[in-house]
């Protein structure tokens, strides 16, 4: 048992970031904190990942004389981290449209409490 | 032609240097932005023509971006399936956005503004082009996140709730994409490739393993999501409703479809659901929950009293109808949901353009308040959405009928009688809220009071209502031919192995 906890960590780890991120994002009510629970989940992803990318005693994957081609176990897989660059400008890309619609919120109703804004909302109609 | 050795991908090379060509060409002359718009997605429709062609004569176009052969590079695949919903997206996008001209203009006043429209409409465009047409994993994650954004920004610039509309869809979104990058690294790390064909062929290996069935459950969570599929649909009747019209006659037809074809592409082609997790029932899981939310949609949409809102409510049920098709996995059921893409995406287009009449000519779409005049000042666009909304109820010979017909037949094949049920049901209500509307049209006589602001009311500029006219004419049309459609193209596009 405690073979699985510990042996595992960096996974609970990734869990305890994504339950915290999706809570962020679902339970909070302001929006700012909506979207650091946004960020948080990315990086929970990110990590698990890169974490996918580990392994021991292995080295970047670019030829090395010393090692030699024939063993694919001394070197790392690149893939994860390529991926995860694309990962983070998506992420960087997604929170720039999140801050700037939260940007427009307060700038039309001052406020960014979602309670008080379903509130000011209500004397609107809908979009003509 | 060298050039046309390459048309898989030229629908989006076609898109996305549109897009960044527009706020350039705006600089010079800001009309420039709407006639590049129409040239490129119009440009883009005819190369899918061609490739449908293609495909029909050769079979599937395995096109290696680059050389680079997979699974080492990123390969376009296009088969029977993704060519014709390839076809149905660009030549509904050129149609919204040849209507577009005088409803962006009116609803997005501030000057200079639409040219940005424009160009986030194309990035949306070609991030769908892109969904459909990727063979690989993670492509397809990016190609979701460049159509999201643009998608958020073109709920955005709608009436002042829009925002908060779109910030919703943004946060629920992102949950949605985020479930699909956490499945996507589960299956990446048991099978090791991000290449669709590559995966199926790993697949059977690593069917019984947990990971594997946690990561497609994650991953259809994630596209369920997008797709709107019932209780997931929270996002969508503020963010159509909130949108300007243009933008939900964009979105509308076309943006729930793209999510449903990757389950398409995910349940029957690439993890065959009986493989997937030891006979994890996904695409019945799927099914049921469409169930739900036909009934679930169209109770709602009787409920409301703006037409955009209904349409939107209307939405969650129809795309209801191709989980549904998911949820049969019988080759009646695929049929029926692929031909339902191509005719909600008609139907719908049609609908939410005609709402942008409604709200462009009376100043709102509030159903309680039409009457006879909006008819008899708008003939062709009272014409064109009573014609969209039989065929939402599903009388034919227009297309809604057909999708129906194939959809039942298959629920028959598999005797589901509850699914039938669901269909013969959800057409009744169908009738309810659509007949309530065309009632208003047709028989409530004006009050004497609008007398002096009906003179105002006149049909909408020949711009809009042409393209207005040719869907009205394509419900009709398709609907004769379906069986064309059906034959020539959905009947090749049935997955192998599929009954």
């Amino acid at each position: 048992m405690s073979e699985f906890l510990l042996g595992h960590y960096g996974y609970w780890l990734v869990f305890v970031l994504m339950a915290l991120g999706l809570y962020g994002m679902v339970v909070k009510r302001n929006l700012v904190k909506k979207l650091i629970g946004m960020a948080v989940l990315q990086v929970a992803i990110i990590m698990f990942y890169v974490s996918t990318a580990v392994k021991w005693e292995a080295t970047i994957p670019i030829l090395d004389p010393a090692l030699g081609a024939s063993d694919p176990a001394r070197y790392i897989s690149p893939l994860q981290h390529c991926l995860m660059l694309t990962a983070i400008v998506v992420g960087v890309a997604t929170s720039g449209v999140g801050y700037a619609l939260v940007v427009t919120i307060w700038n039309r109703y001052k406020t960014l409490d979602e309670g008080e804004l379903l509130e000011r909302m209500k004397d609107d109609g809908d979009s003509e | 032609m060298g050039i046309l050795n390459n048309s898989p991908a030229l629908p989006v090379l076609i898109l996305l240097p549109a897009a960044i060509l527009i706020p350039l060409a705006g600089l010079v002359r800001e009309r420039l932005a709407y006639h590049l718009a129409v040239l490129s997605t119009g440009l883009a429709a005819a190369v899918s023509a061609l490739n449908l062609a293609k495909v029909l004569e050769g079979g599937a176009i395995h096109y290696w971006l680059g050389g680079w052969f997979p699974p080492i590079g990123i390969e376009y695949v296009l088969d029977h399936l993704s060519a014709f919903i390839v076809l149905v997206v660009n030549v509904i996008a050129f149609l919204v956005i040849l209507h577009s001209r005088v409803l962006v203009a009116r609803e997005i006043p501030a000057p200079g503004k639409h040219v940005p429209y424009y160009a986030v409409a194309l990035l949306m465009l070609c991030g769908f082009n892109g969904i459909l047409v990727t063979g690989d994993f993670f492509n397809l994650y990016v190609w979701l996140e460049i159509s999201s954004l643009a998608l958020y920004g073109l709920v955005a610039v709608g009436g002042k709730k829009s925002a908060v509309a779109a910030f919703r869809y943004l946060i629920m979104g992102t949950i949605g994409a985020s479930f699909y990058l956490i499945g996507l690294a589960f299956l990446f790390t048991s099978t090791g490739t991000l290449n669709m064909a590559d995966m199926k062929a790993v697949f059977p290996h690593i069917a019984g393993q947990p990971a594997a069935a946690v990561g497609l459950v994650l991953m259809v969570v994630g596209f369920g999501l997008k797709m709107a599929l019932f209780p997931l649909h929270g996002w969508l009747p503020d963010a159509y409703t909130q949108a300007p019209s243009s933008s939900s006659a964009l979105i509308a037809p076309v943006g729930t479809k793209v999510a449903a074809y990757v389950l398409f592409r995910l349940l029957f082609f690439v993890f065959v659901p009986e493989e997937a997790g030891r006979g994890l029932p996904v695409a019945q899981a799927v099914g049921w929950l469409s169930a739900a939310g036909i009934i679930f949609g169209s109770v709602m949409a009787i409920a409301q009293k703006e037409m955009k809102r209904m349409l939107a409510y209307s939405s969650i049920a129809q795309i209801g109808y191709i989980g549904l098709g998911i949820g049969l996995a019988n080759s009646f059921g695929f049929i029926g949901a692929v031909l339902h893409v191509m005719n909600h995406a008609v139907m719908k287009a049609l609908l939410f353009l005609t709402a942008g009449h409604f709200r462009m000519r009376l100043g709102h779409s509030r159903i309680p308040e039409l009457d006879e005049t909006a008819r008899r000042r708008m003939p062709w666009t009272t014409a064109a959405f009573s014609v969209g909304a039989l065929s939402m109820v599903g009388l034919p010979p227009a297309v809604g009928f057909f999708s129906k017909w194939y959809l039942a037949l298959g629920t028959i094949d598999r005797s589901n009688w509850i699914f039938l049920g669901v269909i013969l049901a959800s057409s009744l209500l169908n009738a309810v809220y659509f007949f309530r509307v065309i009632e208003r049209l047709y028989l409530v006589k004006s009050g004497p009071k609008d007398g002096e602001s009906e003179s105002a009311v006149s049909e909408a500029p020949a711009s809009m209502l042409l393209p207005v006219l040719l869907l009205a004419a394509a419900i009709i049309v398709l609907g004769l031919l379906n069986a064309f459609v059906v034959k020539g193209v959905l009947q090749a596009a049935v997955p192998p192995g599929m009954t």
